[in-house]
């Protein structure tokens, strides 16, 4: 199997995060401090991911903060040409710090927010302050002269403030907004009668988001993640298996995903071990679901499977005990009814806080 | 149709948008935050020249001279060019 060049590598480095919000990314079972990669490694790492081809480095986490030697990850990173995006809660950084890693060459900060409503900011962060500090970090940003970007992730308990984010946003100077659905893995999936939105709120945030697209264009870019329970046809997970990205996870272990490790009998290489092209290029796992060679029917002969690569294995394991089968948000997959059910299950208040 | 662009305008690319060489795949991309643009061999050199120093009508005039084409049309392309990637937020004008 002949793999394309990667564009853009997410880099977790480290699991430890002051938040607990209810849809984190990150899997139930968090990698220990005391297994994360040493900085040689990480460098090594992006090293090679440049050398690959890779253009964007996404420092990620968790917090990408609560990592000591951040700066010199970034002059690393920034030195072997990489275009560095720091993904960061917003919490824990100083002005100070953040002024060391412009000068190392950050490219971009991507700062999330849980909602407008500082109590609600903070109930879902799970974190008192979170909220304000974020809002001063924002500002500490800005002062940086570094672009911003706001993201928030969007459920239940905040779909009726799109509107009043995009505008937060925008007082906050940041160029770009990313409005994205909670996905339904890990800790998303055990919170997801809680963080499920009605479809009605779900569609009509579809629109709203047109309408602030056309009101801030020019001004702002907005980039949306529908919420796929409620798509006819699923999203192009990752653009494709093992396609255009990847994932280090914070002890090395490389996955094409970030919700891949809970797929079972997938073996990931781990770059203490093996240089990172070797890993893309020969890893089982990445081979495992790259191209199409793997699909069953329906998406095996359907016209589609070039655009969304039969959507995403996380979610048709998650939902239909198979990561080989279609994803079962697809209305052609026989197991559609399994998300219909789900989008459509009572409703309940109570979080899992990440931990 | 994009408006015409002021010869006096200095257009520079905003801080996070690099434009690079493709070691890899060939070519040169802008790059910015979650955007790969494949830069055409034109863009390039009109890219190049947004250095946040010259002045709009400076790089047409070094870009008809250096490529002996007709100056409305490299204003026009110009201006089309840097418009597109105003309203993108990846450059200023
Ligand atoms: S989603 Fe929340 S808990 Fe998870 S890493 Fe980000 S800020 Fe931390
Ligand atoms: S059948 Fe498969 S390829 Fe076709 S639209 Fe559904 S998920 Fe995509």
């Amino acid at each position: 199997m002949n793999a394309p060049a990667p564009l853009a590598l997410l880099a977790e480095l480290t699991h430890r995060c002051p938040l607990a919000c209810p849809y984190c990314s990150n899997p139930l079972d968090l990698d220990r401090r005391e297994d994360e990669l040493d900085t040689q490694t990480w460098l090594r790492v992006f090293d090679e991911a440049a050398r690959m081809g890779v253009l964007h480095l996404h420092l990620s986490g968790g917090e990408p903060a609560a990592r000591r030697d951040l700066a010199d990850l970034v002059r690393g990173a920034a030195g072997s040409g990489l275009y560095t995006n720091l993904i960061t809660s917003g919490i824990g950084l100083t002005e100070a710090r953040l002024e060391e890693l412009a000068s190392a060459g950050l490219d971009h900060v991507q700062l999330s927010l849980q909602d407008v409503v500082a109590e609600e900011a903070d109930r879902i962060a799970g974190y008192a302050g979170a909220h304000g500090k974020k809002i001063q970090f924002a500002a500490a940003v800005r002062a940086t002269g570094l672009p911003l970007t706001v993201n928030t992730v969007i459920h239940r308990s905040n779909i009726s403030r799109i509107g009043q984010l995009v505008e937060m946003a925008m007082e906050l100077g940041a160029r770009r907004v990313e409005i994205a659905h909670a996905q339904y893995y890990g800790w998303g999936l055990k919170n997801r009668a809680a963080l499920m939105p009605d479809r009605a709120d779900a569609l009509a945030a579809g629109r709203d988001i047109e309408i602030l697209r056309a009101e801030t264009s020019g001004r702002l870019v907005i980039d949306y993640v529908p919420p796929d329970y409620f798509a006819a046809t699923p999203k192009p997970c990752t653009n494709g298996w093992g396609r255009q990205s990847l994932n280090v996870t914070p002890r090395g272990r490389v996955l094409p995903c970030h919700a891949a490790e809970s797929i079972p009998g997938l073996d990931f290489w781990n770059v203490r071990d093996r240089s990172l092209s070797e890993i893309w290029e020969e890893s089982p796992a990445f081979n495992a679901f790259r191209g199409t060679d793997w699909m069953a029917e329906p998406c095996q002969s359907c016209e589609h499977r070039e655009r969304d690569f039969g959507g995403c294995r996380c979610q048709a394991l998650a939902l239909t005990g198979d990561a080989r089968n279609t994803d079962p948000v697809c209305r052609y997959s026989p197991l559609h009814h399994l998300v219909s059910a789900a989008s459509a299950a009572p409703h309940d208040e109570s979080l899992v806080p990440r931990r | 149709m994009t408006a015409a662009l002021s010869a006096d305008i200095v257009p520079r690319l905003a801080r996070g948008v690099r434009l690079q060489e493709d070691r890899v795949r060939g070519g040169w991309n802008l790059l910015a935050p979650e955007r790969v643009l494949k830069a055409n061999p034109v863009a390039v050199e009109v890219l190049k020249l947004c250095d946040g120093q010259r002045r709009f009508g400076d790089i047409v005039d070094d870009l008809t001279a250096r490529f002996s084409v007709d100056r409305a049309r490299v204003e026009a392309d110009s201006a089309a060019l840097l418009n597109d990637l105003a309203a993108k937020r990846m450059v200023e004008l």
